[in-house]
This record gives C-alpha cells, sequence and structure tokens, in this order.
C-alpha cells in the first residue's frame, strides 16, 4: 500500500478527480458564471412558461381549496389527513438532502461535496417552499393559520398548546427554512461578488453589489466568511435531525396504531435523506448537462450520492421490518393488524409499490456499473421518490383508515384537486430552480476553486513532505 | 390656520390681506358670510379647529360603523306584554303531531316564539318523555323552504280567496259526486266535521285510505272476534314475546310505551346475578339487586307519575317486583332483518308469506287449533320449544303479528293469545272504528272509474304516488272534473290536482288527535302560520261555511270547562280520555275456517313491501335529517335498496349494487340490491316512500318508487315473483362499510347463562394493563362530574337519539355525495355490528358519540388548543379557536369528531336558518366539532340553579338530547360524584364496561353489555 501513495495514478484511483479536464480557475468561473451573463435563451423562456403555467395551477388550486373548503380535497372522517400532510412530509424529506451535503458533509470536510452543495442547497431550500405552503393550507380555515405562531394577537389572546407535535412541527420547519436560507445565502456571497465583478452593465452591477454585501474578497473577508459559514454548518447539523425527528413526531406521538411508535425518528431522517439524494440525482443528471459541468459534477460525485442511496435505502427496508416484527412482537392486535392491513389490506398496492421502489430498487446500486450509469440512476431516482412517496401515504392512509372500530372504516381517494396541487407545487419547485438557475451560480465557484488547489497542493507536495505513508495523507 | 377672524387678538407680528380685513369691519364678515356661505361662521368661531377635529372623528366613525358586519335588524316589541316570557328563554308547550300516521304526544321548545325542538310529552303515558325519530325531525318541516306556500290552480298561483268563492260553486245540493279522502282521522274534531259535512251532504262519502295501515289487524280481529278491535300491549307484563313479523320495535311500533315496557323486561336480566370477585369491579350481587331498586325509583323521579286516570292505563303502571325478576325472552319470526330481529334471542328468518304457515303449526302446537298435518316441516324443534316455553307462561305472554301478514295470522294470533290466557293481561282491545284502507281506496277507484265522482276532496297523504298500483290511480284522478288537494308540500296529487291549497304545519295549528290507545291529546300552535297555510279543520269549515275557529272547535270537541281546559293543553293529554277495553270472544270455528280458506302461498321468490324508517310512506322524504339518518340494519343512506339474502343473492348471481328488475303481475321497478346478512331467501323486500317525482329539493328522485309493484292484493306481500339482474350497477352509500368486529372486544355480548356463571364477563374481556402514572391526575372528586352509561342491553338503535342530537345541535345534512366520501356529521352514530353467520347473524347497536377521555388524546395533539378538558370532565370544543388542523381527530380512537369540510349552510334559506337552537353555535366550515354532553343544556339548568339559590343539581335535572328522547331509555347520564344518581350504579353494575379500555384515556362514556336469554331447549 505504501507505494501507492507516491502513485499518482494510484491516488486518483483511490480517491477519483472531483474536477475533471483540469481546467483553469478562470475556466470554472467561466463554466460557472455564463450562464447568467449570456442573453436569454429561448429555451429557458420555453421551460418557465411551461413550469410557469404549472405554478399557476396550483395558484388556481389553492384559491379553489381556500374559497371553498378542505371538501375539494378527498379527506374524510377516518382519514383527516390524506395529500395533504403525505405531500409536506415528502417535501421536507426531499429538502433534507440540501443541508446534509452543505452542513453535515462541509463538518467532515467531506470535499465531494461542493460542485453540488449549492444545487442541493437550492433544492432544499425550494422543496421546503413547497412543503411549507401545505401545513398553512391545510387547515381548515386558512385565514387563521397564523393562529400556529406565538405571535401576540387580540382573536386567540393565549398561548399555543405546547404539547402538540404541530406546534413543534412549526417551529421546527420554520427553523430549518430560516437556517437553511441563511446559510445558503452567505455561501453564494462570493459567488455574487464574482457575478458583480463580471457585470458589463450598471444594473447588474448595482444588484449583484447589493446582494454580495460589499464582498471584496479579502483576507479578513475570507477569515469571517468561513468562520460564519462553519458557525451556520454547525447550526445546521442538529436541524437535519431535527426536522424530520419533529415530522416523524406528528405521527409518533399520536396513538393511532402504525403511527404509535418510536422507531420513527430515524427511519423518517434516513428516509428523508434517502428521498433527498435521490431527488438531487435527478436534478443534477439533468442540469450537469444542460449546463455542461459534467467536468465540474463528475461521476465521482454522483456515484457518491448513489452510495448514500444505497445506505440509506438498506435503512428504510430495515426500519419496515422491524415495523412488522415489533407489531407482532408487540402482541397488540391492533398494531399487528395495522401492519397485516398494510400489506394485505385495500391499500396493499400502495404497500408494495413503496417496498420494490424504496428497498429493492437501491439494492442495484450494490453494483458499480449501474452506480455510475447515468440513465439507469436516473431512472432510478425517479422510482425513490415515487417510492418515498409512498411510504407517507401508507404511513398516513393505511393507518388513519382503519384504526380501532371497525364501524368508523373508511377509504380515501384523492380527487382531481389534490391531484392537481400535487402537480402544481413540482410546478412551483422547477419554477424556482428555473430562475436560480438564470440568476445564481449554480455551482459554488469560490468552493470549488478552493477545493482544486487544495487537492493540486496535496498532489505535489504531500508526498515530498511527509514520510509518505498513505494514512498521513488521510489525516491531512 | 384658519385664523383670520383672531386679528385683532394675535400676539405676533399682524399679517393682513386687505384693508378691509385688517379692520375686521362688520362689512367684512357679511362678505364672509355671502363668499363662503357654508360654515363661514365656523371661520368666524374661535372653536372652529376643535369643530373640525370632532366632526372628522365622528365621520370616521360613522365611517367605520357601517362597515362592521352586524346586520340591521327590526325589533318589534311585544304589543301585549306575554306573561312569563323571558327573551332566549325557552318555553315549552304541550302538543300532539300525527307521525307517521299515529299520534304522538309532543312537548315543543320554543324560543322567543319559535319552535326548535321536539321532545315527547313526560305526562302522556304512551311517550313518558320519549319521541322517535320521524317525530324529532318534523321540526325540520315546519321550515322547509320547499313546503307548500300558496293556492294553486292547475299549478298557477291562486289565493284562498278564489279558492272560497269556487269552493262555493263545488258544496251545494246534496253533495251527489262529491268524496272527500283523507288519511286515518286521529282528530275527533276532524272527526265531528267530517258528520257535519256528511249530515250536510248526505251524498256525499268520506274515505280513509292511509298506505301503511292497520287493515290486516282489524280485519284479523273481526275474523277473531266478529269486531273490529285495535289490540293494545303490555309487555311489562310479558315473559315470553312472540313476534309473527311485527316489528314492533321501529316500522310496526304500536305506541312508544311498547319500546320502554320491553327494554325494561330486558334490562331486568340483571336481577339475581351474583358478584364475580374475581373481578376488578366492586359490584356485589347485593348492590346489583339494590341498584335495580333504585333505578325505578329514577325512572320515578325522572316521570312524575302520570294522572290518576292515565295510571289505570296499564303501560304506565309501575312494575311490580315480580314481574321486574326475569328477562324476558323474544321470539321473532320475520323476512327481513328489523331492529325487532335483532333483538330476539331466537330468530327465525321465514318468507313473509310462509308465516302464517308457522303460526298455524304453532297454534296447533300449542292447541289453539285442533291438531293436524304441520304445514312446515323444518322448524319443528323450535316451533316445540317455543310452545312449550310459551304454555309455561301462560297470561304471561304474547304473541304479536305485524301488519303486512294477512288478516288471518292476525287471526291466529289472537287465538294463540287467548289460548295462552293473554288476553286482559298482556294484550287488551280497544276499538277501531276505521274501515279498511285498501277498501276504500279500491271503491274511490271503481267510481271514479264509473264517472260517479265529480269533486274529489284529497284531505292530506298522497293517493297519486302511493295508491295500489292496480288501481291506476294516477290518470283516474285525472279524470275527476274538481279535484281539490290540501297538503304540505306540492306532491304528486297536488299536481294533478285542480286546487292544491297548502296544509298548515302540526305546529301551526290548533286541532287534537288520539294516540293509539285513544287518549286524546291537544294540538296547540306555538307559531302563526309561517305562510298563507290552512289545516285540515279550517278548510273544511271553509267549506262548510262555518264562522267558527279551529281553536273554538277544538274547544268545544274537548267538552272542558276552562279550567280542565287549559289542565289539558298545560298536560298535552286530556284525562281519562283512553278508548274502553273491551273483552271480546275467541270464535276459534271461524279462525280455522278462514286459515283453511286462506291461498296456499306459492312457492318461489317474493316481494314484501316495508315502509321505511326515514320516509316512512313517502311523507318524510323532503326531510333532510330523516334521509341522511342511516337505516337501522343496513346503515345506507338517501336510498332504498332493494334486499335479499345472501344466499339468494349468490343464486341469482347478485353482489351489492346489482340493478335488478323485480316483476309481479306485469308491473315492474327496477331496485339496486343490497345483500342483507339473516334476510329470509327467496325473499325480497322492497322500500317504501322513494322514487318521489314531486316533492322538495331533497326528496325528488331518491331512491325508486315501490309503490309501482304494489297492488291491492298484495299491500304486504306478494309471491309469483321474478328478479332479473339488469347489466347496470349502482353505488350505494353507507355510513358503516365494516359489519363485523374484527375479532375485536368492542360491542360485548353473553348468554344468560353464562352471565350468572361469571357476572363481570364484559369488563373481563378487557385487556390487562399496568400503568405506571408519571403525574397526579387532575381531581375530579369535586363538583359535578359528568358521565354517561349507555345499555346495550335495552337499546334497540332506532335513531330517535341521532335525530335528537341532530336537532338539539345544529348538526349539518351533508347529502348522498358527502356522506358517500366520509363526511357525515352526526356526533351520535350507531355502529351497527354482526356476529354469527351470514345467514342466521345475530345484531348488536352500539351508539357510539364522544366519550369525553379524561386522558382525551385529541387535547393534547391540538395546537391550538381549541379542545380542552373542563372542570367537570367535558371534553369542550372551542369552535372560535379552532383552526381545522384535522389532528384530533386523527388521533381520536372512537373517530367522533366530525370536521366541516365545506361550509354546509351556505345555500341555506331564511326560514330554514328558524330551525337552528340559538343555544348552539353553528359552526362554520373548517372547524372540528363533535357531542359535548349537550353543554348547553348542563349550562341551562347550572344557571338556572345559581339563579335559585345554588341549589345542587339533582340527578335528572340535565338530560342530553339523545337521553332524553330515547323510547328505550337505554342512555343515562350525571353527576359521577353523586353516589345517588342513575349514572353512578349503572357504572358499578356487573355489565359495565370502557370501551378500548386498554388505552388508558379513561373515557366516561362507559357500556353495559349485552345478555341475550336463548330457551335452554334451543341451545
Amino acid at each position: 500500500m505504501a507505494d501507492l501513495a507516491f502513485d499518482p495514478k494510484a491516488v486518483e484511483q483511490l480517491s477519483p478527480p472531483l474536477v475533471t479536464g483540469k481546467p483553469s480557475l478562470h475556466e470554472v468561473t467561466e463554466a460557472v458564471s455564463i450562464h447568467t451573463e449570456l442573453e436569454t435563451h429561448r429555451n429557458w423562456y420555453i421551460a418557465l412558461a411551461i413550469s410557469g403555467s404549472v405554478t399557476l395551477l396550483l395558484g388556481s388550486m389553492l384559491a379553489y381549496l381556500i374559497s371553498t373548503g378542505i371538501g375539494v380535497w378527498g379527506n374524510n372522517n377516518p382519514v383527516g389527513w390524506g395529500w395533504d400532510i403525505t405531500n409536506f412530509v415528502f417535501w421536507i424529506g426531499i429538502g433534507h438532502a440540501g443541508t446534509l451535503i452543505s452542513a453535515i458533509l462541509f463538518l467532515f470536510r467531506q470535499k465531494w461535496r461542493t460542485s453540488i452543495n449549492r444545487f442541493a442547497e437550492a433544492m432544499t431550500l425550494f422543496a421546503v417552499a413547497c412543503a411549507g405552503i401545505y401545513p398553512l393550507v391545510h387547515v381548515g380555515r386558512p385565514w387563521r393559520a397564523y393562529w400556529l405562531f406565538p405571535i401576540p394577537n387580540a382573536d386567540l389572546a393565549m398561548w399555543q398548546n405546547f404539547r402538540s407535535p404541530l406546534l413543534w412541527d412549526v417551529f421546527a420547519v420554520s427553523t430549518y427554512a430560516t437556517v437553511s436560507a441563511l446559510f445558503w445565502y452567505v455561501g453564494l456571497i462570493p459567488d455574487l461578488a464574482i457575478i458583480r465583478d463580471r457585470a458589463t452593465t450598471k444594473l447588474r452591477h448595482t444588484i449583484y453589489g447589493i446582494a454580495s454585501l460589499g464582498w471584496r474578497g479579502s483576507a479578513t473577508h475570507w477569515k469571517n466568511y468561513e468562520k460564519a459559514y462553519m458557525i451556520l454548518a454547525g447550526l445546521s447539523t442538529p436541524l437535519v435531525l431535527s426536522v424530520h425527528t419533529i415530522v416523524s413526531f406528528d405521527f409518533a406521538v399520536s396513538i393511532i396504531p402504525g403511527w404509535h411508535t418510536t422507531i420513527f425518528p430515524p427511519y423518517f431522517v434516513a428516509g428523508a435523506i434517502f428521498s433527498g439524494f435521490a431527488m438531487v440525482i435527478t436534478l443534477m443528471v439533468i442540469a450537469r448537462w444542460v449546463f455542461k459541468v459534467e467536468h465540474l459534477v463528475t461521476m465521482t460525485h454522483l456515484e457518491n450520492m448513489n452510495k448514500v442511496i444505497l445506505a440509506t435505502g438498506t435503512i428504510v427496508g430495515y426500519a419496515y421490518a422491524t415495523e412488522f416484527f415489533i407489531a407482532w412482537y408487540s402482541g397488540n392486535e391492533y398494531e399487528r393488524f395495522t401492519f397485516i392491513n398494510r400489506a394485505m389490506g385495500p391499500y396493499a398496492w400502495a404497500y408494495w409499490s413503496m417496498v420494490s421502489c424504496n428497498v429493492i430498487s437501491p439494492q442495484f446500486f450494490w453494483f458499480k456499473k449501474l452506480r455510475t450509469n447515468i440513465p439507469f440512476m436516473f431512472v432510478l431516482s425517479i422510482f425513490v421518490n415515487i417510492g418515498m412517496w409512498f411510504e407517507r401515504f401508507v404511513i398516513i392512509a393505511t393507518s388513519l383508515h382503519r384504526d380501532f372500530l371497525p364501524s368508523s372504516w373508511g377509504y380515501f381517494r384523492p380527487t382531481i384537486v389534490d391531484i392537481l396541487t400535487f402537480f402544481g407545487t413540482f410546478g412551483l419547485f422547477i419554477t424556482l430552480f428555473v430562475f436560480f438557475t438564470r440568476f445564481l451560480p449554480i455551482i459554488a465557484v469560490s468552493e470549488v476553486k478552493g477545493m482544486m488547489i487544495q487537492t493540486e497542493h496535496e498532489k505535489h507536495y504531500l508526498p515530498a513532505t511527509t514520510a509518505g505513508s498513505p494514512e498521513s495523507v488521510k489525516a491531512h | 390656520m384658519i385664523q383670520i377672524e383672531g386679528i385683532g387678538n394675535q400676539t405676533g407680528k399682524k399679517f393682513w390681506r386687505s384693508l378691509n380685513e385688517l379692520a375686521a369691519t362688520p362689512k367684512f364678515k357679511e362678505w364672509l358670510v355671502q363668499e363662503f356661505p357654508e360654515g363661514a361662521t365656523d371661520l368666524l368661531d374661535s372653536g372652529s379647529r376643535r369643530r373640525f377635529m370632532q366632526l372628522m372623528a365622528a365621520s370616521m366613525g360613522l365611517a367605520g360603523l357601517t362597515a362592521c358586519r352586524r346586520p340591521v335588524e327590526k325589533i318589534l316589541p311585544h304589543a301585549k306584554g306575554v306573561e312569563g316570557l323571558v327573551h332566549g328563554a325557552p318555553q315549552h308547550y304541550a302538543t300532539v303531531m300525527n307521525v307517521a300516521g299515529q299520534a304522538q304526544a309532543l312537548v315543543v321548545e320554543a324560543i322567543d316564539g319559535r319552535p326548535v325542538k321536539i321532545e315527547g310529552n313526560r305526562k302522556h303515558p304512551l311517550s313518558n318523555g320519549a319521541a322517535n325519530a320521524w317525530a324529532q325531525a318534523s321540526i325540520l318541516n315546519l321550515y322547509d323552504p320547499d313546503r307548500s306556500q300558496q293556492v294553486l290552480e292547475k299549478g298557477k298561483v291562486s289565493s284562498w280567496e278564489a279558492f272560497a268563492a269556487a269552493a262555493k260553486g263545488t258544496f251545494v245540493g246534496d253533495g251527489e259526486g262529491v268524496r272527500v279522502l283523507s288519511g286515518a282521522v286521529l282528530s275527533p274534531t276532524l272527526g265531528s266535521l267530517r258528520t257535519a259535512l256528511l249530515a250536510k251532504y248526505p251524498k256525499a262519502k268520506w274515505l280513509e285510505y292511509e298506505a301503511v295501515n292497520e287493515d290486516a289487524a282489524l280485519a284479523g280481529s273481526e275474523l277473531a272476534f266478529g269486531d273490529r278491535l285495535r289490540p293494545q300491549y303490555n309487555l311489562l307484563k310479558a315473559d315470553v314475546v312472540l313476534s309473527l313479523d311485527c316489528d314492533f320495535l321501529q316500522l310496526d311500533n304500536p305506541g312508544l310505551h311498547v319500546i320502554r315496557d320491553f327494554a325494561k323486561r330486558r334490562k331486568a336480566v340483571d336481577v339475581g346475578v351474583s358478584a364475580d370477585h374475581a373481578g376488578g369491579h366492586a359490584a356485589t350481587g347485593h348492590q346489583a339487586t339494590e341498584h335495580k331498586a333504585d333505578e325505578h325509583k329514577a325512572e320515578e323521579h325522572k316521570a312524575p307519575a302520570p294522572p290518576a286516570a292515565a295510571a289505570a292505563h296499564t303501560p304506565a303502571a309501575p312494575v311490580a317486583a315480580t314481574e321486574a325478576a326475569t328477562v324476558n325472552r323474544l321470539y321473532v319470526i320475520e323476512n327481513n332483518f328489523t331492529l325487532t330481529g335483532a333483538q330476539a334471542d331466537h330468530r327465525l328468518r321465514l318468507r313473509a308469506a310462509d308465516v302464517q304457515a308457522f303460526a298455524a303449526d304453532l297454534a296447533r302446537e300449542v292447541g289453539a287449533l285442533p291438531q293436524g298435518l304441520k304445514i312446515l316441516g323444518q322448524s319443528d324443534k323450535l316451533i316445540a320449544a317455543l310452545a312449550k316455553d310459551l304454555l309455561a307462561h301462560k297470561g304471561r305472554s304474547v304473541v304479536m303479528a305485524g301488519p303486512r301478514q294477512p288478516a288471518v295470522v292476525h287471526a291466529l294470533a289472537a287465538a294463540l293469545n287467548q289460548t295462552l290466557g293473554n288476553l286482559g293481561e298482556t294484550v287488551t282491545f280497544t276499538r277501531a272504528g276505521r274501515e279498511s284502507s285498501a277498501t276504500a281506496i279500491t271503491e274511490l277507484g271503481k267510481e271514479i272509474g264509473a264517472g260517479q265522482v265529480k269533486t274529489l276532496v284529497v284531505l292530506g297523504g298522497n293517493p297519486v304516488y302511493n295508491a295500489p298500483a292496480d288501481l291506476d290511480f294516477a290518470a283516474k284522478f285525472k279524470s275527476v272534473a274538481t279535484t281539490i288537494h290540501l297538503g304540505s308540500e306540492v306532491d304528486e296529487t297536488a299536481v294533478a290536482s285542480t286546487w292544491h291549497l297548502p296544509e298548515s304545519h302540526p305546529l301551526e295549528s290548533w286541532g287534537d288527535a288520539a294516540s293509539p290507545d285513544g287518549a286524546i291529546s291537544l294540538q296547540q300552535p306555538l307559531i302563526e302560520p309561517i305562510f298563507k297555510t290552512k289545516s285540515a279543520i279550517e278548510v273544511l269549515s271553509l267549506a262548510l261555511g262555518m264562522s267558527t275557529s279551529a281553536y273554538e272547535q277544538v274547544k268545544a270537541q274537548s267538552k272542558l270547562d276552562d279550567a280542565a281546559w287549559r289542565q289539558a293543553l298545560h298536560d298535552g293529554l286530556i284525562a281519562g280520555s283512553q278508548s274502553a277495553t273491551v273483552k271480546p270472544a275467541l270464535n276459534a270455528k271461524a279462525v280455522e275456517a278462514a286459515l283453511a280458506a286462506a291461498p296456499k302461498p306459492a312457492a318461489g321468490i317474493e316481494v314484501v313491501f316495508a315502509p321505511s324508517a326515514s320516509t316512512f310512506d313517502g311523507r318524510y322524504a323532503n326531510n333532510a335529517w330523516l334521509q341522511e339518518a342511516p337505516e337501522p340494519m343496513t346503515k345506507i343512506v338517501w336510498d332504498n335498496p332493494a334486499l335479499v339474502s345472501p344466499k339468494t343473492a349468490k343464486e341469482l348471481k347478485l353482489e351489492e349494487g346489482s340493478v335488478i328488475v323485480v316483476e309481479r303481475a306485469g308491473r315492474k321497478v327496477e331496485a339496486p340490491v343490497l345483500v342483507q346478512p339473516g334476510h329470509a331467501d327467496n325473499s325480497v323486500t322492497l322500500t317504501l316512500g322513494y322514487g318521489r317525482t314531486a316533492v322538495g329539493r331533497v326528496g325528488t328522485g331518491v331512491g325508486y318508487n315501490a309503490y309501482l309493484l304494489r297492488t291491492s292484493d298484495a299491500m304486504g306481500f306478494g309471491t309469483g315473483v321474478t328478479i332479473t339482474k339488469s347489466s347496470r350497477t349502482y353505488s350505494l352509500v353507507t355510513t358503516q362499510e365494516h359489519h363485523d368486529q374484527a375479532g375485536r372486544p368492542v360491542v360485548r355480548e353473553a348468554t344468560l347463562a353464562k352471565y350468572k356463571e361469571e357476572a363481570q364477563f364484559a369488563s373481563h374481556e378487557d385487556a390487562h394493563i399496568e400503568l405506571f402514572q408519571l403525574f397526579d391526575s387532575y381531581d375530579y372528586s369535586k363538583g359535578n362530574q359528568w358521565g354517561m352509561v349507555v345499555d346495550l342491553q335495552s337499546c334497540i338503535g332506532c335513531n330517535a337519539c341521532l335525530v335528537a342530537c341532530q336537532s338539539e345541535n345544529n348538526i349539518p345534512v351533508v347529502g348522498r355525495d358527502q356522506v358517500s366520501k366520509g363526511r357525515e356529521m352526526h356526533w351520535i352514530r350507531l355502529d351497527r355490528y354482526f356476529t354469527g353467520t351470514e345467514d342466521d347473524p345475530e345484531v348488536v347497536h352500539q351508539p357510539m358519540a364522544c366519550q369525553q377521555c379524561e386522558n382525551a388524546p385529541c387535547e393534547s395533539v391540538c395546537p391550538v388548543a381549541a379542545t380542552v378538558h373542563s372542570p367537570e370532565g367535558l371534553n369542550d370544543m372551542a369552535y372560535n379557536r379552532c383552526v381545522g388542523t384535522r389532528y384530533c381527530a386523527n388521533n381520536c380512537p372512537y373517530k367522533v369528531r366530525r370536521f366541516n369540510y365545506f361550509n354546509w349552510h351556505k345555500d341555506l334559506e331564511e326560514v330554514g336558518k328558524m330551525v337552528f337552537n340559538p343555544d348552539v353555535t353553528v359552526r362554520m366550515r373548517g372547524v372540528m366539532e363533535k357531542c359535548n354532553y349537550c353543554v348547553q343544556r348542563i349550562q341551562e339548568v347550572k344557571i338556572a340553579h345559581k339563579v335559585n339559590g345554588r341549589k345542587p343539581i339533582q340527578d335528572g335535572d340535565v338530560l342530553t338530547a339523545c337521553q332524553q328522547t330515547c323510547p328505550a331509555e337505554a342512555i343515562s347520564f350525571g353527576n359521577l360524584n353523586d353516589p345517588e344518581s342513575a349514572v353512578s350504579k349503572l357504572k358499578k353494575n356487573n355489565r359495565n364496561y370502557t370501551l378500548l379500555h386498554e388505552l388508558n384515556v379513561k373515557p366516561r362514556t362507559t357500556y353495559l353489555a349485552k345478555v341475550r336469554n336463548p330457551n335452554p331447549e334451543l341451545a
């Protein structure tokens, strides 16, 4: 092994390059910034028109919902939550990858995150925006939704009920959205300054100038920036775990069989990372091709993410098995029935869709060939997201539709409004992305550059200056 | 800024614009007024700026005021003060109403002159405070915006004056060609008017037709006794009850007292049951017996002793100790699975056509008929055991025959009762002068066909819709020169009539009515007619040219002096007006001969025509509360499926929702199928009262019209039916999709033998849990702690509580589509569970409303604290605080919370809003609602007690709406901290159990398990 450290090729094999083709720093800047500077492409308008129309559809569905009542959805008496909370948890889960990549991987010095973190963080924000819609509009009287916030108001004239997991949710999600947005913005500052400096018009100069908060790239700036970034990363890290833990409390704290289970927090977090990474793959595969940044977002990135998908997918599968085991082992007849009903009842189709998408499909990633096959991973990432949507649907609908008293059992069917609203949130998600790709650098330029310099530095100097042990390479 | 006037007083440097101004000459001042005429003097006034600000503030204030949403309402004071009237306080008036063809004594609550709630009359021996679902719901008919509101002449709006003028020309001479068709005349005043009319017009005829009638019973008594007699049952004395296709607890109920008496004997199951010391409860056998005695005391407390005359009437008499000693035993022979069948200890499902043979076989076995060949072979064992049981309880048993059975079955029942010595004991007879409905309408049809009828007056009723199909009545009706129809809705008959007259609601008009036992109650109006309507009495007076008002006529008819009249109005009953009982002599030979002459029913499929639990014979079709009340056995809403047995369905390859064509004697109807476990094979039950074509917006086009198949020879049932399956399917809407308990101890039931062996079998079914309490529980040991006990032993599942709750708590109706989506709003539902086999199941009903858990799972999850616990143990709803997350409903293990998915009141018209109880919030869309033990009633009583000197609330002072109306007295409610309260005692009953005990939610409502009393010989 010892000689491997001296062989650049062997090093490359062990830790493949995160930037291929050896571009110069200027070329990296070019590649990332150019799309914000060129004349708006016709395709961009087409993309905006399509996604914008779908967003308008979302708007009209929400207007219809708010003006008419929750009854326009399929929610009914045993199933008080249907697609609303399913979609909320789905989108919140999608958002998880962003924070994980930006915060935890940052703290763990995973260099491969640099090319994808901007994109993933943007995805987090947009997914949280989509998710945030649901808790607000799913309430019967959305015009009173602000009562969920502990702000002084004359109408309620009292504190909220701090025992309610739904209230914890409000704090968890709003904290998460705030910190994610800040983190994202702080990371953007040096890159915004690059665009400002390259600006050719007064308007661009002014807008990006204001947005970059007077960034000059001085050593002091960098020092403060690095510190702020580190602190925010530190703040975000517990949030990665807390948000979905608290979302899972909505279910775990209740007494409904199928919900009332202590495995939910880790199981939800793993599921969220699972779905978040799948979504990053879906979007990244498209984006690196459209913006021609294949050399910055390399196969190594994609493969690493696929490994995370494999790991979390397996955790999720294990959680499913554990749920069944506990249902049997507990001897609780309601719990047993709920799980038998999940697998064999009227929603068995949903359950088995979930299992095949979430448990079976990621196992293909054990094979490197499949893990590095772009069309395959694209399709699989979509499967994973379908599966994760079904997971939330299965947890919510199958647990509620048949609980304790058989007399009140029912069945949930979505309405066209349910479907179009969900479809519309994708419109919003894509629209936000369309704007993001047009006006902001989609890759963290400064971080990639820093990583490039650092890697070069390591390659040239490390073997000579150390005793040549591979351990010390890693230790660095 | 406008200080020009003060030039002379200015302290600073003086500025002036003209010499005149400087001089402040009077001329300048005059000019100023001319130049700025309005407000010019203000300019001269030193206080103008302040005034200006005042005016601005006032106009801002006024502008703001107009933006407030409080509507402008005109208040009209009473021209004369009304004695005892307190604005907003409820007032109660006793009255009577024709409810599904039967007079029911009621007490109606009015608030500020607006009737809002119907209750039974506690002082009436038949009601004893109970009212059935139809009575409860008829308040909605009063405020139905689709009610007939105007006189119509050939469909065009006319007036009463025009009708009066036309009537003068119609009612002339000797009444040749004049026919009056009314429903069963229950009103003595109307009876007198009939006499007066027939005296004035001797050639006129008055006929009574009810689609659902007592023809068979009266014809049966004519066969058996040679007299048209109505049986009166005393189930309080009956140890053994046999129903021959008689749904005496619901559709064929001969008076609510029958339910109450039956239930009392059902509840006697606790007597003599020893305690189970192994159980967790502390109750002992001694306590159980004591409880029984105390319960009777409580009954008496609730219902003050009836007037002396009424006390003579057996049903109201208190139970003698010996009578209460045993639980009764019920045998039911029927084709459809009815509520009575659900209570049976032994139930034989038999084609309705075969009941006659069963009755004959039994009569032979008992010895009521001479020995002969057994007709039915297969039920020998049951017949032998039943006969033995009946004979062992001579004078203490009863045989009841149902109205769909032919006269000969009623005669056989009479013979059986005679042989068993029941006459004068459990069965007495009163005279009923009523003629046969079927004969009347057939004769009328013949006369019209022969052209003998020139003027036909229909006083209430809807013969065009519900006359037997073979009469072709609709066409005949149109051929009559002048037809006058009085009715409360513009129905099928109204549309076909020359004149349609809008009829007043019983709550709008004076009248009287005799209940089935003959006792006369006075009908007093609570409100002026809302529309231009008249009652039958008023219309007849108009036709007869009488000038006396309905009030005067009713008062004259009562023959009471002022004091007695006032007393009768107050009590809702004329004391001592019950019909005298007659002691008829049985003509056994005639019964035998009739049996021999009776046609033997053909084999094959029969069709049975049953009234609907919702619309009855169609008269309540436009009542949305009733349409949405789930049919008690099928739980179907807004429809009348054809019911068949699982076996017949299999043979004919039918499934739920298959549309079948039922054909008989050349007539056919199409109906969707519902496979009803426990239904007799080769029998199809069609429900009458649906498929209305002309009624309001609620009832039009709901279901199919079974009358199209019902001919005058088959008013109850008919054989020779063919059923063909069509290719179409239809989706039936039910409120309960799962019929079994999935193996869970939801309703708990045992046989009497098991109960005696293991008294606390019900609580033994609880999962054993040991819980460690982390925090101190709230101290509930002080004050009123409300609790409820529902006795599954006596609950018959009749929906009376459901409709009472709907009326009391302003519960909206959501319609068929929304129920199909699971969004019905009923706060109390009647869960129905089947046990046993598909062919011969047993059924238990379980009323299910909010259980008011002490550890309420709904409360902890509400983010805005909209549902919180009261110190009295109620799980309160703060509607105006609710944002509608629905989390509470999800977390409710009993799923009793109801969410307003839409604004259900959006399309409500002004008159429709009058039905709302002003004591209860009308919930807006987006909020959660549920049962709260009628908290408004609790508060009302608490306030009253506070006002009256802080007396503690006695047991029985607060009655929830469901409890108050329950004919079976299955619901007890009261203060758990009062050891003497009925509810506290019932909580100690051996049969008491907590549903979902293992969840540790500590509900305040508990249930008493059901115990059946099967005949050991048939085990």
